[in-house]
């Protein structure tokens, strides 16, 4: 945060910069802060099957959830798909990006062609996936079964889970491209030319040289990524399994979500909501100390 | 057009003070330059004269109003600022225009007073231009477009000069000079170089720590400084300072590290007992080539071509700076020169004030 | 001096990459151009066949009998409307609360700031169950202000804007003020034109998440006069029945990633520095 400007270089009066600020804060208020406090309430209380009278239970619903096994499987599941789907697109986008940093001809055409993914939605880049890997209508899916491997993401849950995480993964390479691209660009030539002339060859300097200067870029897309594929990825699942087969690709926001839509189950999907919550800004934080400490570096 | 009246404004910022009371009348259309290191409050000083800056005690009377307590634009005041401060994305003509507008001028007149101020800055043919696409002379003169075309009461000048390069600024010096001359408009003219200084105002604010220790014209600054600070601050390359002694019932200075004792002019005398303490202080284009006078052992020669300056030190390890014309100098080394009497200024080695001379 | 000497494989490696993005829209575009029996045979055709007005057409309108669907005319321009008002809710809250926040000094300015600045941390989803109950509460279910409103409080372009005035000398302030412009002048003829390039940037990364939006159209309206493109295309593949009126649902599919990929693609400079400014 910078240094705040002297008061005279700016505009005197209250009512009109408060004014100006209510329409955020009535925004923010309304549907950020009083459902937050809601679901902090309402995680604390149980209601009966009737929905008609409502008691204290204190860290009850806590307690029930983070003891509930098929939570606890969510809880697990979501960790190795979003670790899937993170490593997958970073790994592609970083690759990509090196490549297209190369000042090869039309390397713009290229990053042009390689960004547009961005624009598809989750559910949309489901969509098309679910298209090429429909067992019976879909051009591998169809192949795959031709091969004598036994294709069907609607029976085998493993299949369904690799489904979803290259669909996930595959829309956010072109986020993760820019970001590596424009990190890379930023890296100053001499410095890659001072280490050719020590010595480095191009594999050593890229471990050496390149890769530490783009660490920020990285962990800020990590924590990006992993974010993506806790909550944007509901689309996707939603799209093609529905959490299925079985409970095979339910993550904890599809959880929270079937619990509180589907099965009305106030108590649990508030506690839900509350962990979901502490656990995004855990996030977050983290995020914020490394990006003080890290990028001007 | 109208008098500026600053009587005993003073302004701290939480602990800090940073102006102590400073007091002074500007005459109609008249042209002061506020100058002083950087620190010195000069900038705030003026931005409180602007309005742009709420003065702890005091008043600020433009034109026998007081505007004290109002906003900048009800206080009829135009300001070029050091950066400039042109919209980037207007043209000159709607930089120039904008103030106009805001008052509710008809499209018309602000047409006319536009293109005419445009015309006597010669700059006419940019009006369609974006600041961008101007150089650093012409951006300085939209400023000053901007600020003529409102027509005020009063202009300020917060270093307008200090983003130009050495020989621009040589030229936009004289031509500030001259279109303020021809306009007539009251100015206050910030900056913190002397020479700007010495050559465009009609007086000097000079300003130490957030006091104005000397008002006075250049001639005067430079002839008869008030202090220490402002004569060592005014004159390049600065005024150089002995240790002295008062000596001869006040009729003459005594220098006991050098075992000289000069005489002063006949009108002088100095209102101390012998022997007390004082600062002698002479510019170094005074100092003359003589016998009788110092010994200096040269230690570098600046040649400036028909004139040289010359670093050497005293016997006593003091070091003395001299201006001399280049068929004078020194060949072996040591240099004598000589002090006149009417060359001298004294000041109290304790307050550093003037004493005579 | 040259540190790679010109090698094919970037170009390889890079062709591989625009193949593996591009063929999942080649394979959806060509089957929206087949007719239904073609692709629920199985056989998956490589090559653009003849029915492509057909079934845009079908798309476009619906379609009849036991495949009626929501005619995806009415749903893009849902969509359309959705993504057009929440990015331009968004930037004209975010303008003017930045600029309350930057240009004055007034008391609990810096809590407000806060209590925006804290909802940068919260996506929707995470607080979309008891974000569902206040609309139940304030009667939003099933409008179209109950679609958009909610997602217009977000932090991320308040801090854009903030970080670009302060970039703003402070001698346009005082300028202004010697002119004798008050703050909302200055807003509208310094502030404003000053931010057209960042509103753009804004513009392209809030429209393509509003248009992409889909757990929240989801829960929020069931009525299928407000239905999205994106929700209502998978609600019409329903569990992915090999049964289904393909070529119309790749039909839509292209219809609903065309807008918004078009928008990425046209304002390419806009998006990419709207993207990396608003994240660091």
């Amino acid at each position: 945060m910078s240094a705040p400007a002297p008061a005279s270089f700016l505009f005197r009066g209250r009512l009109l910069p408060l004014a100006l600020l209510a329409p955020q804060l009535a925004v923010t208020l309304i549907f950020f802060y009083w459902p937050a406090v809601q679901a902090l309430y309402q995680s604390f209380l149980r209601e009966d099957a009737f929905g008609l009278s409502r008691h204290f239970v204190g860290l009850e619903n806590f307690a029930d959830v983070l003891t509930d096994p098929t939570w606890l499987q969510a809880l697990w599941r979501t960790i190795l798909f979003s670790t899937a789907v993170a490593g997958l697109a970073l790994t592609v986008a970083l690759f990509l990006a090196v490549q297209a940093d190369k000042h090869i001809r039309g390397a713009a055409t290229y990053k042009t062609l390689l960004i547009w993914p961005y624009a598809v939605a989750p559910a949309v880049a489901a969509v098309l996936w679910l298209f090429m890997f429909h067992p019976h209508i879909g051009l591998f899916g169809r192949m795959l079964n031709g091969l004598g491997i036994a294709w069907d993401y609607k029976l085998r849950g493993d299949q369904a889970m690799l489904l979803v995480i290259i669909a996930s993964a595959w829309k956010q390479v072109s986020y993760n491209f820019i970001f590596f691209l424009a990190g890379l660009q930023s890296i100053p030539r001499s410095v890659l030319e001072a280490a050719a002339i020590d010595g480095a060859r191009p594999m050593r300097r890229f471990w050496t040289v390149v890769f530490p200067l783009l660490s920020p870029t990285a962990f800020f897309l990590l924590v990006v990524n992993l974010t993506y594929a806790f909550f944007d990825t509901f689309g996707v699942i939603h799209a093609i399994t529905q959490g299925g087969p079985g409970k095979a690709t339910e993550t904890l926001i599809y959880r929270a979500y079937t619990d509180g839509v589907m099965n009305l189950n106030l108590g649990t999907s508030a506690a839900q909501s509350v962990i979901l919550m502490v656990m995004v800004i855990v996030l977050t934080m983290a995020q914020f100390r490394f990006i003080e400490r890290k990028v001007h570096y | 057009m109208a008098t500026l009246s600053i009587e005993g404004v003073t302004k701290r910022f939480g602990a800090t003070q940073v102006l102590h009371g400073i007091d002074l009348a500007v005459a109609d259309g008249e042209m002061i330059v506020i100058v002083g290191a950087s620190g010195c409050g000069k900038s705030t000083l003026l931005r409180i004269v602007a309005g742009l800056e709420a003065a702890t005690s005091g008043r600020v009377l433009i034109g026998g109003r007081d505007v004290t307590a109002l906003e900048p634009a009800a206080r009829d005041v135009a300001m070029v600022f050091q950066n400039y401060a042109l919209y980037p994305h207007m043209s000159v003509f709607d930089n120039m225009a904008y103030g106009l507008r805001i008052r509710g001028l008809p499209r018309e007149e602000i047409a006319r007073r536009v293109r005419e101020v445009a015309e006597m800055l010669e700059i006419g043919q940019l009006l369609s231009r974006k600041p961008r696409q101007l150089s650093g002379g012409q951006r300085q003169r939209v400023a000053m477009g901007r600020a003529i075309v409102r027509n005020p009461k009063l202009f300020l000048f917060d270093e307008p000069l200090s983003n130009l390069d050495a020989k621009l600024r040589v030229t936009m010096r004289a031509e500030i000079k001259r279109l303020q001359r021809q306009l007539g408009v009251t100015s206050l003219f910030v900056t913190h170089d002397q020479v700007e200084a010495m050559t465009l105002g009609d007086r000097l604010v000079v300003m130490h720590e957030g006091r104005a220790v000397q008002v006075a014209t250049p001639m005067e600054v430079w002839s008869r400084p008030a202090d220490v600070y402002v004569a060592g601050f005014i004159g390049s390359p600065s005024m150089n300072f002995l240790p002295a002694q008062a000596a001869g019932g006040g009729r003459a200075v005594h220098l006991p590290a050098h075992g000289l004792t000069l005489p002063l002019p006949e009108d002088v005398r100095l209102p101390l007992p012998d022997g007390q303490a004082v600062t002698l202080g002479i510019r170094p284009e005074h100092l003359r080539p003589g016998e009788g006078g110092l010994a200096l052992r040269v230690e570098l020669i600046e040649p400036l071509g028909g004139e040289a300056v010359v670093h050497g030190r005293l016997a006593d390890g003091a070091g003395l700076v001299v201006r001399l014309r280049s068929d004078a100098l020194p060949g072996d080394g040591l240099l004598r020169v000589v002090l006149p009497p009417e060359a001298l200024h004294l000041f109290d080695a304790a307050t550093g004030r003037r004493l005579a001379a | 001096m040259m540190l790679e000497r010109r090698s094919p494989w970037p170009h390889l490696w890079l062709g591989l990459g625009v193949l593996v993005f591009a063929f999942p829209i080649y394979i959806t575009l060509v089957g929206s151009t087949h007719d239904v029996a073609t692709i629920g045979r199985g056989d998956v055709p490589l090559l653009p066949g003849p029915h492509l007005a057909e079934n845009y057409a079908a798309a476009w309108r619906g379609g009849v009998g036991r495949f009626a669907q929501t005619p995806a005319a009415l749903m893009l321009a849902n969509s359309l409307l959705m993504a057009l008002l929440i990015a331009a809710g968004k930037i004209a809250i975010s303008l003017v609360s930045a600029f309350a926040v930057v240009f004055f000094r007034f008391p609990l300015r810096m809590v407000a700031f806060w209590l925006i600045f804290v909802t940068l941390m919260l996506p929707v989803e995470v607080r979309i169950i008891p974000t569902f109950q206040v609309m139940v509460r304030l009667e939003l279910i099933n409008t179209m202000a109950g679609l958009v409103v909610p997602l217009i409080a977000s932090a991320t372009a308040t801090l854009l804007f903030r970080q670009f005035f302060l970039t703003i000398p402070p001698e346009y302030v005082e300028a202004a003020k010697i002119d004798g412009a008050g703050p909302l002048r200055f807003f509208k003829d310094v502030v404003l034109p000053l931010s057209v390039t960042n509103i753009a940037a804004l513009f392209v990364i809030l429209f393509i998440y509003g248009w992409n939006q889909y757990l929240w159209p989801l829960l929020i309206v069931n009525d299928r006069s407000l239905e999205t493109i994106v929700v209502g295309l998978t609600k019409m593949i329903g569990t992915g029945d090999a049964q289904n009126e393909w070529n119309v649902i790749m039909a839509t599919a292209v219809l609903a990633l065309l807008p918004p990929v078009a928008v990425v693609v046209l304002m390419q400079r806009w998006f990419v520095k709207g993207l990396t400014e608003t994240e660091k």
